[in-house]
């Protein structure tokens, strides 16, 4: 149904959501996750899925290919630091820009087809990008070297304006430094920002076209409505999306690798996405929050921490509940995660959302109730 | 002397060797309603296809307004003023019953293309007061926070209806609008096509009942076998022995 939210309520959500990104290294610090490389990471990621559920949740397109926005946008990136300045904003934009462009050709070609064709479509293109940034393109990747900043650099903005001594290869923000918490706050607020963009769109005739053609293609093919340039728009502002998250990797380390663009990081957005609940608003972005925690907390594990954990339990029982846990942590966090995707898909294909508002319904019926009666009352009346 | 609205021409197609359309000519005449009839397989849902642009024509070509509309794609042949109800309802299952119809109403506004990207959809109030009145015209306002796939089949239909109805078009095409319905729900989709009738709608009803054909048409064409065995006035159908032959069987006779 068309959201009861009025703007109103939306922006005392988004005020709420602000203080929450922004004090993220206050409330991830019991959970070990406060530290600004992990922080960023997390934060990032999230830009990368809610731009990726622009797509995927709304229109239903399936892409494999959205890392190849990421690596563009970070290539982008590290060669505006190279080339011109080590002021982020330049390279953010570039970034950006240059993989929309990448994603308008990208989308013309694969949304020419729709369901898995489009999918393996997205996906061939993207791992070619990834072999071409390996071979071909080596001259602009630097190869498997991965694209770095050298002190040689030319930076012609950079050089104009300051002294040699002031020209260190780090990436700053008019002089403040963009590597640590400033890097952070900067994708924070770029993650609010693209949040916010996304929500206005999820509450417009433009958002409700894209769930339109989730839902039935056809029939809106004969209400009137060209289904193409609608998910080309929705193609491009998730490339976006994702070249932003890719050049913001850069500001926060200036270094570009190809690995960046395999399908194995395209498949890594999807799983997000799923996990948290496509076509939610913050799905995508608990789901970003999930596995990079486990990526970088849980694999962290080793069997001294596990043993603290379980010191409660007697002797025998402990050293046994620790060796099935160890499977589960530290190498083995793939396997808690592909269970937990698992069990996701299985019993809740909503997604963690859809877990948490069964939670939460379930806890305050009585408000659920009293909203139904008052609308009863309103049409009554 | 009546205008007329869609002028099929000579029209054939064949499907891997089934001749389903052989040399079909029909003129659809200003607000009137004109009910195709004719036993399974007559090509009676081909000839619609052709009219909204699923199919092509192999040889052939139809003119809507004076303009020739072969060939155009689908959501244009709409945007031109032609719309259309399914045998088995099309509708945005994922979606509420009042962003079905909103939907539709904004193909009408906004034209087949229109990136309304920071527009809230709450300040839709206009186009939503007019779904909602249209809704209520057909009996769905109870329900238009309900998701499309909840409802009942008969009122899938009717919210299908409700799409259409709202873009006003010039012409509009029923494909069996009371097909699994029950004889109470039928009789209501009858008044409701009675009343858009007074609105001087153009209409064209594929129907296999003869009780809602003969309640609603001013004209009816008869077809077999891909062509036209028939056409005429409802008596003159109802007393034509070739028609009772092909279709009706004795039963109405």
């Amino acid at each position: 149904m068309i959201s009861k939210r009025t703007p109103r309520q939306d922006m005392t959500m988004m005020l709420i959501f602000a203080l929450a990104v922004l004090t993220m290294p206050i409330w991830l610090a019991p959970f070990g996750a406060a530290y600004p490389d992990l922080l960023q990471k997390f934060v990032i990621f999230g830009i990368m899925a809610v731009g990726f559920n622009i797509l995927f949740g709304l229109t239903g397109y399936l892409s494999f290919g959205h890392a190849a926005f990421l690596g563009v946008g970070s290539y982008s990136a590290v060669w505006m630091f190279k080339l011109f300045t080590m002021n982020v904003i330049p390279a953010v934009i570039i970034g950006t820009v240059v993989a929309g462009l990448f994603a308008v050709v990208i989308g013309y070609v694969c949304l020419r087809r729709s369901g898995i064709y489009f999918s393996i479509l997205t996906l061939a293109l993207a791992q070619m990008c990834y072999n071409l940034a390996y071979s071909v393109l080596t001259p602009i990747t630097n190869g498997e070297t991965g694209l770095q900043i050298r002190p040689t650099d030319p930076r012609y903005i950079d050089a104009m304006f300051l002294d040699p001594s002031e020209r260190v290869p780090t990436t700053t923000l008019f002089g403040i430094d963009m590597t640590g918490y400033g890097g952070f706050y900067f994708c924070a607020v770029a993650l609010i920002v693209t949040f916010f963009i996304s929500l206005r769109i999820f509450r417009s005739p433009f958002g409700l076209k894209l769930k339109a053609i989730k839902s039935n293609q056809n029939r809106l093919n004969y209400t009137g409505v060209n289904p193409r340039p609608y998910l080309l728009v929705a193609f491009v502002i998730s490339g976006m999306y994702a070249g932003l998250a890719g050049s913001l990797l850069a500001v926060t380390d200036p270094l570009a690798g190809a690995e960046r663009m395999q399908w194995t990081a395209s498949g890594e957005v999807v799983l997000m996405t799923i996990l948290g609940g496509a076509g939610t608003l913050f799905g995508p972005l608990l789901g970003a929050l999930i596995i990079k925690y486990f990526e970088n907390i849980f694999s962290a594990f080793n069997d001294g921490r596990l043993h603290e954990i379980f010191s409660f339990l007697p002797d025998g029982v402990e050293s046994a509940v620790v060796g099935i846990a160890a499977q589960f942590v530290g190498e083995g966090w793939h396997l808690t995660l592909g269970l937990m995707f698992m069990l996701i898909v299985i019993f809740l294909p909503g997604g963690l959302i859809e877990g948490l508002n069964h939670i939460f319904s379930r806890l305050r019926p009585g408000r659920a109730r009293r909203r139904a009666a008052a609308v009863e009352e309103k049409e009554a009346g | 002397m009546d205008t007329t609205v869609l002028d099929v021409s000579d029209v054939n197609k064949n499907f891997a060797g089934l001749q389903a359309l052989s040399n079909v000519n029909l003129k659809i005449l200003e607000g009137k309603t004109h009910a195709v009839i004719g036993p399974n397989g007559a090509g009676k849902s081909t000839l619609l296809n052709v009219c909204v642009g699923r199919l092509q024509p192999d040889t052939g070509s139809v003119t809507f307004d004076g303009e020739i509309i072969t060939g155009k794609k689908p959501y244009e042949i709409n945007q031109a003023g032609v719309a259309r109800v399914f045998q088995t309802p099309e509708i945005f299952a994922d979606l509420s019953v009042e962003e079905n119809v909103v939907v539709a109403a904004m193909a009408k506004r906004d034209g087949s293309f229109h990136p309304h990207a920071f527009r809230n959809m709450i300040s839709e109030t206009k186009m939503r007061d007019e779904a909602l009145a249209v809704l209520d015209d057909l009996g769905l306002k109870r329900m238009r926070d309900m998701k499309a796939e909840s409802l009942s089949r008969g009122d899938k239909r009717r919210l299908e209806l409700a799409m259409c109805l709202i873009q006003h078009p010039r012409l509009l095409l029923l494909d069996e609008p009371t097909a699994g319905m029950s004889r109470h729900d039928t009789n209501q989709t009858i008044e409701v096509l009675r009343r858009i009738k007074e609105r001087g709608m153009t209409k064209v009803i594929i129907e296999h009942d003869m009780h809602v054909v003969f309640s609603l048409a001013d004209w009816i064409t008869v077809l077999a076998q891909g062509a036209i065995i028939a056409e005429g006035p409802p008596e003159e159908i109802r007393g034509n022995p070739k028609v009772q032959e092909a279709y009706l069987g004795g039963a109405h006779a």
